[in-house]
């Protein structure tokens, strides 16, 4: 009798779990897998005729200097957006979570999740119109302030400025799920016991929440390590990074080979990190 | 006697038939044209008067891009009676045998082309015509003459302290490395020294405010004045100016990067005399006029340019022989100089 419940529910969860991983299976694992292939081929097959299975890819990630050079760039930068994403995300996901109430705290949220509803071209392109001398930001200063002039379009900030405005929404709403998680007797306890807030902040709401801090930094760290879009729009010659590089390889010279294996090196380099941390953010429990 | 009617009926019928589409096609009643979409051949009131003039009917097949025009030439033998070939890939085009030589002989239209186009050598190699001067166009400087005057005559402007952080350039490693090697009184063709182009573009940097990649782009940077000084294309300079933005188009005295757009037939075309015919026809100052009032490239024939209206851009940008003379069509070039090229500007550009 057992035994037949345990089966009907192994049949359910097979019945369950059947269309995601069907989909997981067609669209990332099918398509992934090629682009594994090609990354070890001479030449994409319907590029050329005569392609042969090589490594040069690879190899030529170490032969040239620019890929390391870039590759190191862009997770500086992803490290810059991703502190300031924390810096500016948590501290506002914590007034959500605790003080905020009702009303007040939906209309606040919205103002947070709006960005995402609108296309991200769309948020960058408005940037550019803000930053661009002559620009909104430029007009504002220059009517307080006459003779100063700020021009921040196609610089490294502006490439920062627009990445933190993307991708700051992640933090935000995982560290708001695990602050509001938190009990809020302990708290009272703490302050009870005459804690003052830094003390609170440090020893207990930062530990609790970590693990809602760390998925929102590693949601934010992965895509701005690969990001070329924003890069490109913003940073001008400034925008120069790993993941123009790959792009470059895609649109501009079609050597798809050798973007599939720089993208693939990305993403090993971006597990390794993330292997590494994990240790920490475990201790910090 | 009612069956035998009816089969003599049937075998009227279709020997009928078999002669209505035998006459089809043996009838010079249409020729094919492979060509991008939307440029000139495909004209409704061109192809009408030509339908008109010689009783041939013009029908398009259209590619997207210049290895899509030579896979569909080896793909469909007999299929195509005209089509465009860019200068660059005329040589490859004529080495897998899929055009065929050109009698010009009565084409009169011909003896009007600019030498420097109607006898390019890419074009006519060794003296046999394979493909016939159409359109062309260049790319060169463009500059806010507003702000900059006199109106320069040097690539060295860009490369001018005094417009530090008010240059642009396209994002493309072959073009970058063509005009620092013009700089440098390099064949940009045979470029010998390609040491001195990569310091000549390393130089170029501090200057460059950022980069173009698109028309819209380089109309977007230039209104909101994140450039004075830039390439630019001489088509899109037209199309700025026709927009009411500051922009005087300059042909340098080093030299312009040119591209050079011919009509071939290919080898295995049916209808070679129709063909020849429609290409005449497209070389005519008569069409020619009429699709430059709709915005056309400059016409590879003499006297098309010199029929346009005096305010016409292209006319008035090359109306000078000698403007047109420092025009360097771009030759084709190997896949490993490309690979070369692409990674010196990658470089390039990571350097800064």
């Amino acid at each position: 009798m057992a035994q037949a419940t345990s089966r009907r529910d192994a049949l359910r969860a097979g019945v369950l779990l059947a269309p995601a991983y069907l989909w997981l299976t067609v669209a990332v694992f099918l398509p992934l897998s090629a682009m594994l292939f090609f990354s070890f081929l001479s030449a994409a097959p319907f590029t050329s005729a005569n392609w042969h299975v090589t490594g040069l890819n690879y190899a030529e990630f170490l032969t040239r200097s620019i890929y390391p050079d870039l590759l190191g760039r862009s997770l500086l930068l992803a490290a810059i957006v991703t502190l300031a994403c924390v810096l500016i995300g948590y501290p506002c996901a914590y007034v959500l979570a605790r003080q905020v109430k009702g009303r007040a705290r939906e209309a606040l949220f919205l103002l947070i999740i709006l960005p995402f509803w609108s296309n991200s071209l769309v948020r960058i392109f408005s940037w550019a119109i803000v930053l661009r001398g002559n620009g909104i930001i430029d007009h504002t200063l220059g009517a307080l302030l006459p003779f100063v002039s700020v021009n921040l379009m196609f610089s490294y900030t502006a490439v920062v400025i627009g990445l933190v405005h993307s991708y700051l929404p992640y933090v935000i709403l995982t560290s708001y799920l695990a602050l509001q998680a938190i009990d809020e007797s302990i708290l009272e306890a703490a302050r009870s016991l005459g804690a003052p807030f830094r003390t609170i902040l440090f020893r207990l709401l930062l530990p609790l929440s970590l693990q809602g801090l760390a998925a929102g930094a590693v949601l934010i760290f992965v895509p701005v390590a690969g990001s070329f879009m924003e890069p490109r729009i913003l940073g001008g010659k400034h925008g120069i990074f790993y993941g123009t590089l790959i792009e470059d390889q895609f649109v501009a010279t079609f050597n798809w080979p050798l973007g599939a294996a720089l993208s693939f090196i990305l993403l090993a380099v971006v597990l390794v990190i993330l292997a590494a941390a994990s240790p920490i953010l475990k201790r910090a429990r | 006697m009612n069956r035998i009617n009816r089969r003599v009926l049937l075998g009227a019928m279709s020997a009928a038939v078999l002669a209505g589409s035998a006459g089809l096609a043996m009838a010079a009643g249409e020729i094919r044209v492979l060509n991008w979409q939307g440029y000139g051949t495909d004209e409704a009131f061109a192809t009408e008067a030509f339908e008109k003039k010689t009783g041939v009917k013009v029908v398009h097949d259209y590619f997207t891009s210049e290895q899509e025009m030579l896979t569909k030439l080896r793909t469909n033998p007999g299929a195509y009676d005209v089509v465009l070939i860019n200068s660059a890939f005329t040589g490859q085009a004529k080495a897998e045998g899929l055009i065929a030589k050109i009698d010009t002989s009565d084409m009169p239209n011909v003896k009007d082309l600019a030498p420097s186009m109607g006898q390019n050598p890419d074009l006519v190699p060794g003296g046999d015509v394979y493909g016939v001067a159409w359109t062309w166009g260049a790319t060169a400087l463009a500059v806010n003459k507003d702000k900059v005057t006199p109106l320069p005559t040097s690539l060295a402007l860009l490369w001018d302290p005094q417009y530090a952080g008010k240059v642009s350039i396209r994002d493309d490693g072959v073009e970058a490395i063509q005009f620092a090697a013009l700089a440098l009184g390099q064949d940009m063709n045979d470029i010998k020294d390609l040491e001195a182009v990569k310091a000549k573009l390393k130089a170029l940097m501090p200057q460059i405010k950022t980069f173009w990649s698109s028309e819209n782009d380089w109309n977007q940077f230039f209104s909101a004045g994140d450039f004075t000084v830039s390439t630019f294309w001489s088509g899109g300079a037209g199309r700025s100016i026709t927009k009411g933005l500051p922009v005087a188009f300059v042909v340098p005295q080093e030299g312009a990067v040119g591209w050079l757009d011919s009509l071939a037939i290919p080898a295995t075309s049916k209808n070679q005399d129709a063909a020849r015919a429609f290409i005449n026809w497209m070389i005519d100052p008569e069409f020619y006029v009429q699709w430059a009032a709709k915005g056309a490239p400059s016409s590879a024939n003499a006297k098309a340019n010199a029929a346009l209206p005096d305010s016409d851009f292209n006319k008035q940008a090359f109306a000078d022989p000698a403007v047109v003379a420092r025009v360097h069509f771009m030759k084709p070039l190997s896949d490993e100089t490309r690979k070369a090229y692409t990674e010196l500007w990658q470089d390039v550009k990571t350097a800064q």
